[in-house]
């Protein structure tokens, strides 16, 4: 048990904070929450600085363009990011944290060649067709149906839930090449351009009031063969690596930006006089023992994976608690609005000084609703806890 | 950075587990439930005799040396067989109380305050002498140590965990002699990161008996472990442990090492001392809930059987209470964290 940083680790950080300092306030306005087009020209410059800078891919390996950074050091990069108020991955979360990492392991050298620097400088945006209108959880029973045509596989079918598909310049693409009923064993991993003809994109509407999410439609998209990442039917397999790829340091931003907004609300709480009500210090206290436990226990994860490559027991309950403490910490900052939770845009002396808009917490309250549906629920979380962990009886399947 | 248990703590755990099969299975504890010498004096010179009490004793001063991160390793597995004995107390003096190295045992109360009820003491038949320790609010008060023979102690009948008899102390209690010179906060940190370690071993021991139990008792045709409402509460219950363990071990290097603590105030914008404060106050805060949850859970786990004297769950239960009714209870804990936070 030993908590120190290296010498090496800490001037990496020094390193890091002093060009955050620099270049974060040359950054333009922040675009409309609305506004996906400008969200994503955004976030492409971000990325464009980062690997100007050197520090795009901190995480990946050299072998694909990235830092090679120990998990180490992502966690530090993470953190100094998240406490010098950088922008976040955005729309360039799934070639960044999935996509790029899968080529990088399964890709073909041609492959790589072609897609890793545009995701690397932030010209290139993806996004992730998995989910189906009939398979969510059980993924493995996914229909969308590729059939090989020479060169090409022709894919018909459909796909929902697809983040940024809208902005997104490819998909990371799930489909059954296998018979109806090979679940796992019958699944092929796609890279599809989403300018292909026969992609029809229709929006839909998140409870936020965003079109950050879509519904996909496939009518016999011709897919090249040469875009398949793994061989035929070995999807499921290609698609396992990219799941152990963040090493422990998956929702390090997210859990930053908590422990930020968890100080703001005492302030806020301080502000409005809610501070005098003990249950609700309480609350705040709790939840400042339950956020540091998160770190403490993604510091615990990021060390195992540093040492064993994966992180360990300590990385499948966290998705868990952390989507629960995030939930409990939103509704309390519902609570300290009061009726001014009720507007969902800005109003003017919500919180007597301006300070922590109104709009912003709401938002963050919306979002967090997602936290134990997205990304595997959390009924699905505590089923692989306790059967993959605890070792009890598995479900049908 | 590598939060992993080191090669030398990995051989402690394994060293301590093997020593209490020994020493302190828990069929042999049980025997003396509700009786007045639940401390089996042989258990007591083993402990002894491994270290237990000198752990955090420097070696120039005839101690073991180590640091609180080990404190938490061992105090875990104590938890784990249920130990009976003022441990927490004995153990967290010793560095300031050469008796206590010595394995002579002490126990530690909070100062009279939150409370009308009457004082209780832990083992007031084994332990030699009390340390009163300020309230938390009061932390730069003195402690002072009060020999038994001069406390009015009053036997409670019947404590809830029958392996921690109880008197009841008159109040106002004898002045005492203050113990002059020494880190009460530092104190009293201790305590809080070994009593919440036990609370960790508690926490993980009931997860573990309560799935053996789910994956061998039937009904319906199927282990009760297949049923998501089973399966689901342990897989809580784990994750509860797991971020309690995560807290304890990382308030122990806080507290060990200067330079982690330093570079951690710097993150939470905190001064060192404040970051002691929080780390060990969140620690004790999730341990505790941890501990008395999962223990709930684990009855609960065991349907009729979980109700029985029989099954030892209840008994996880009862010292769980134990351990998180003193030295900051979860109410006093959240409060100083809000003013942390
Ligand atoms: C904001 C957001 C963004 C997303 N982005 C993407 C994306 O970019 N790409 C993509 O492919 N997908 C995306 N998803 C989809 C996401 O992965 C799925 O929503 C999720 O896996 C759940 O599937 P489902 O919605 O079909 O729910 P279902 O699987 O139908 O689940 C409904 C309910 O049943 C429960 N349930 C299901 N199976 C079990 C079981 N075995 N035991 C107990 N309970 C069970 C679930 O916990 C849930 O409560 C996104 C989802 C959200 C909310």
């Amino acid at each position: 048990m030993d908590l120190r940083y290296t010498d090496a680790e800490e001037s990496f950080r020094s390193d890091l904070r002093a060009w955050l300092a620099e270049v974060l306030p040359t950054l333009p306005a922040k675009p409309a929450a609305t506004d996906w087009p400008g969200r994503r020209a955004y976030d492409q410059g971000w990325q464009a600085q980062l690997f100007a800078a050197g520090y795009a891919g901190v995480d990946w390996p050299v072998e694909g363009g990235g830092r090679g950074a120990s998990p180490i050091e992502q966690l530090i990069f993470k953190e100094e990011c998240e406490r010098a108020g950088a922008p976040y991955v955005g729309t360039g979360f799934v070639g960044l944290l999935h996509a790029g990492p899968t080529i990088i392991a399964e890709g073909t050298l041609a492959q790589r060649e072609r897609f890793l620097p545009p995701i690397l400088n932030g010209d290139e945006v993806w996004c992730q067709g998995f989910s189906e209108p009939g398979s969510g959880s059980d993924l493995a029973s996914l229909r969308t149906r590729a059939v090989r045509d020479g060169d090409h596989y022709v894919v018909s079918g459909s796909k929902i839930w697809t983040s940024h598909a809208e902005v997104a310049d490819h998909c990371e693409l799930l489909v059954r090449t296998g018979p109806e009923d090979s679940r796992h064993k019958g699944i092929s991993w796609l890279i599809m351009p989403m300018d292909l003809p026969g992609i029809e994109i229709r929006p839909l509407t998140t409870i936020a009031g965003s079109t950050e999410f879509a519904e996909l439609f496939l009518d016999e998209v011709r897919i090249p063969v040469e875009n398949r990442v793994g061989e035929e039917n070995d999807g499921w397999r290609v698609t396992m690596v990219t799941l152990s790829f963040e090493r422990g340091t998956g929702f390090v931003g997210e859990l930053l930006e908590s422990m930020r907004l968890l100080r703001s609300l005492t302030g806020l709480a301080q502000r409005t006089g809610a501070w005098g009500d003990a249950a609700v210090r309480k609350r705040i206290g709790a939840l400042t023992a339950s956020f540091d436990g998160l770190w403490a226990l993604t510091k615990r994860n990021v060390s195992e994976a540093a040492r064993n490559g994966i992180p360990g027991v300590g990385g499948t309950v966290f998705k868990l608690a952390y989507s629960e403490q995030g939930q409990q910490l939103t509704e309390l900052a519902m609570d300290l609005l009061d009726r001014a939770g009720l507007a969902a845009s800005g109003l003017d002396g919500a919180d007597g000084q301006g300070e922590l808009p109104n709009e912003e917490l709401v938002d963050a309250w919306i979002k967090s609703i997602s936290l134990t549906i997205a990304a595997g629920t959390s009924q699905v979380q505590r089923n692989i806890v306790g059967e993959r962990i605890l070792g009890l009886p598995k479900e049908k399947s | 950075m590598d939060f992993d248990l080191s090669d030398d703590q990995r051989a402690l755990k394994d060293g301590i587990a093997t020593l209490l099969d020994g020493v302190l299975p828990l069929e042999a504890t049980r025997s003396a439930e509700h009786r007045a010498d639940v401390v089996d004096p042989t258990a007591w010179a083993a402990l002894a005799e491994a270290g237990v009490f000198s752990l955090l004793v420097p070696e120039s001063d005839g101690g073991v040396g180590f640091g609180l991160a080990e404190g938490t390793v061992v105090f875990e597995e104590l938890g784990r067989v249920l130990a009976p004995g003022p441990l927490v107390a004995t153990t967290a003096l010793a560095p300031v109380l050469p008796a206590a190295a010595e394995g002579i045992a002490h126990a530690v109360i909070d100062a009279p305050g939150r409370s009308a009820a009457p004082p209780l003491l832990e083992h007031p038949a084994t332990c030699a002498a009390v340390v009163v320790l300020p309230r938390i609010e009061q932390v730069a008060e003195e402690a002072v140590l009060v020999p038994v023979g001069d406390l009015s102690a009053t036997p409670v009948e019947r404590s809830l965990d029958p392996l921690t008899p109880l008197a009841s102390l008159a109040t106002p209690l004898p002045v005492g002699t203050p113990l002059e010179g020494i880190d009460t906060a530092a104190l009293r940190q201790r305590i809080m990161v070994l009593a919440a370690a036990t609370q960790v071993g508690i926490a993980g021991e009931v997860v573990a008996i309560a799935t053996e139990y789910a994956k061998g008792r039937e009904q319906f045709g199927r282990p009760i472990g297949g049923f998501q409402a089973i399966k689901h509460l342990l897989a809580d219950a784990l994750a509860r442990t797991e971020l309690a363990r995560a807290a304890v071990q990382s308030a122990a290097v806080i507290l060990d090492d200067p330079l982690v603590a330093e570079r951690e105030a710097d993150t939470l914008s905190l001064s060192t001392v404040q970051l002691r404060w929080r780390a060990v106050a969140g620690a004790k805060l999730l341990a505790d809930d941890a501990a008395i949850t999962n223990a709930r859970t684990a009855i609960q786990v065991h349907g009729g059987m979980g109700f029985t004297w029989e099954v030892p769950v209840h008994l996880y239960l009862k010292r769980s209470r134990v351990l998180a009714s003193s030295f900051g209870t979860r109410s006093e804990l959240a409060d100083l964290l809000a003013a942390l936070a």
